[in-house]
């Protein structure tokens, strides 16, 4: 797989979160991704640049660009919070009404192409998604 | 700090979401919200996104949240304009917003306030003739 | 890299550099006409694909080894995905396009005897890493070859899904959208498109999707149709589900199918009279009435 551009965004503050935004919308319509794939991949860097901030106490988002096998964007979340203890549960869906309980992963995940979560207890969580074109 | 500006004509409350929220920002929409339409007594809010791009949880919760938050004051939310990509990716994400009422466009929207402030029945999420 | 393997992919460059134009005769006379197909490649054509071939090769011997995944194997990589294309659209079957590759090895291991008479241990080393480089190549072919039909075939899918979710639009503000076939998860997002693209152009409120051309209602379909109708209301218009015939009903029931609020009806007639009192309802209410 072949990465053509890599830039390191920190995720420290809510107005980063919209500067995550920015960055991804940008690189997401560089490759031609559709509109809706496109907003799709933004929602979900926007769920869990969220997740870093409010979880995680803060940390980063590497933005990525991928040519081989096909175009795409992928991003890496990582964080030294308190990580998650129960990542079944994460992953199942938090929301019900929008009474918005947890985090919600479940729905993220459907965004996207690729989702990876690797995350201890004490050190630190670190989400990769992918979305191809 | 940047605000979101609300419009008053009559008894409604019109806000037009143009700007990529953050948070904080969302928060205070909503605060303002609640505080204008005690102030006025407004029977209708109307938020118009339709040049917003991106809806995510938190957006949606604070959709969801102005609309429950109204009703307790006596007044009904419509929320017009949203994207089909946004409406694709809310439904993806699990979110259907139930509770918000929603309309095409700014016209439809107040058409749809018009008939509930006027009290008709049947217009409430749910309930169809 | 270990020395050795070093010296081998060396000695292979050297081999292939001093023998070049001889080695690209023995190879031309070794394909068999079933890999040559005189009838779908011209001799200068094939003949420049052997000639390039080799200079890769070569290339690569130099510079990396024999990982065929290295990055300095790249242009030979490329080279084979583009000829394997070329191959295809003129009618090369994946066999013969990777018996092209094959049918190298002759020649060359005719050479590496040569240089290693007398010196078996080597012979064989040279030998051994010779086929494996030449085997990875062809098999590479064939992968390129299964890739790019995957793309022909995906595209081709995606526009057969474009055609066959047609929306039509009945009446001032109401639209109808019949589905037919399965609806998968695939198919949802196009006719999720379709359909909400259409609502804002034509600024209707209401959308039938009438099912009747869907041969079976699981949960799984219901949950799809739950997701466009969601995606409609969530944009401003009501979605009626029309076709839905008895044993369908049966079904929904028996599976404990919770459709919430969304209106069904059995045929299209019922739900577009539906429909214009939910439209109609709303143009009354904009003329005011003398007391």
């Amino acid at each position: 797989m072949a990465v053509v551009s890599s830039e390191s965004i920190p995720v420290a503050s809510e107005p980063d979160v919209v500067v995550v935004r920015r960055r991804v919308r940008e690189t997401a319509s560089t490759i031609g991704l559709s509109l809706v794939d496109q907003t799709k991949v933004v929602t979900a860097a926007s769920e869990l640049a969220r997740n870093t901030l409010i979880y995680g106490g803060g940390g980063t988002m590497q933005l990525e660009s991928l040519n081989g096998p096909r175009l795409g964007i992928r991003l890496t979340f990582q964080d030294k919070g308190p990580g998650i203890a129960d990542i079944e549960l994460a992953l199942r869906d938090g929301f019900t009404t929008g009474s918005g309980l947890g985090l919600g992963l479940g729905g993220t995940k459907r965004l996207v192409n690729e989702f990876q979560i690797e995350s201890r207890v004490g050190e630190g969580t670190k989400v990769v998604i992918t979305r191809w074109k | 700090m940047e605000k979101i500006p609300i419009l008053q004509m009559g008894d409604l409350l019109l806000v037009t979401i143009q700007v990529d929220m953050h948070d904080r920002l969302a928060m205070t929409l909503q605060d303002d919200l609640t505080q204008r339409i005690s102030q006025t007594s407004a029977r209708g809010v109307l938020i118009d996104i339709s040049t917003l791009e991106i809806v995510d949880s938190f957006i949606g919760r604070m959709l969801g949240n102005i609309a429950a938050i109204s009703r307790v004051l006596g007044a009904e939310t419509v929320v017009v304009g949203m994207q089909p990509a946004v409406a694709i990716t809310l439904v993806e994400l699990g979110m259907s917003l139930p509770g918000v009422r929603t309309a095409l466009n700014v016209d439809a929207g107040m058409e749809l306030l018009r008939q509930s402030v006027n009290g008709r029945k049947g217009n409430h999420y749910g309930s169809r003739f | 890299m270990s020395k050795s393997l070093q010296n081998r992919s060396a000695a292979l460059a050297e081999i292939l550099s001093t023998n070049e134009s001889s080695l690209v005769e023995d190879w031309l006379k070794q394909m068999s006409s079933g890999v040559r197909r005189f009838d779908l490649i011209k001799e200068s054509e094939l003949r420049s694909q052997c000639a390039l071939f080799l200079k890769l090769l070569r290339q690569g011997c130099e510079s990396g080894g024999t990982d065929l995944e290295a990055a300095a194997w790249g242009p030979m990589r490329e080279m084979m995905a583009e000829i394997t294309r070329s191959r295809a659209q003129q009618g090369f079957t994946p066999s013969e396009t990777a018996s092209f590759v094959f049918s190298f090895k002759k020649p060359l291991f005719d050479r590496v005897r040569a240089r290693y008479q007398g010196d078996a241990e080597a012979l064989a080393a040279e030998l051994w890493s010779a086929t494996e480089l030449v085997d990875s190549i062809g098999l590479y072919t064939v992968e390129a070859f299964l890739k790019s039909r995957e793309q022909v075939i995906r595209r081709q899918q995606e526009e057969m899904l474009e055609l066959s979710t047609p929306v039509v639009k009945l009446w001032e503000g109401i639209l109808a959208l019949p589905i037919i076939g399965t609806l998968d998860s695939a198919r949802t997002q196009v006719v999720m498109e379709t359909l909400l693209e259409s609502i804002v152009a034509t600024n209707s409120k209401v959308a039938i999707i009438d099912i009747t051309g869907v041969p079976t209602v699981d949960t799984v379909v219901a949950q799809h149709l739950l997701k466009t109708v969601t995606a409609a209301r969530l944009m401003g218009a009501d979605c009626i589900i029309s076709g839905v015939r008895p044993q369908i009903a049966q079904t929904i029931v028996h599976l404990g199918i919770n459709l919430l609020d969304v209106t069904t009806k059995s045929t299209l007639s019922d739900a577009f009279a539906l429909a214009l009192q939910r439209t109609g309802l709303s143009m009354g209410q904009s003329q005011p009435r003398g007391a």
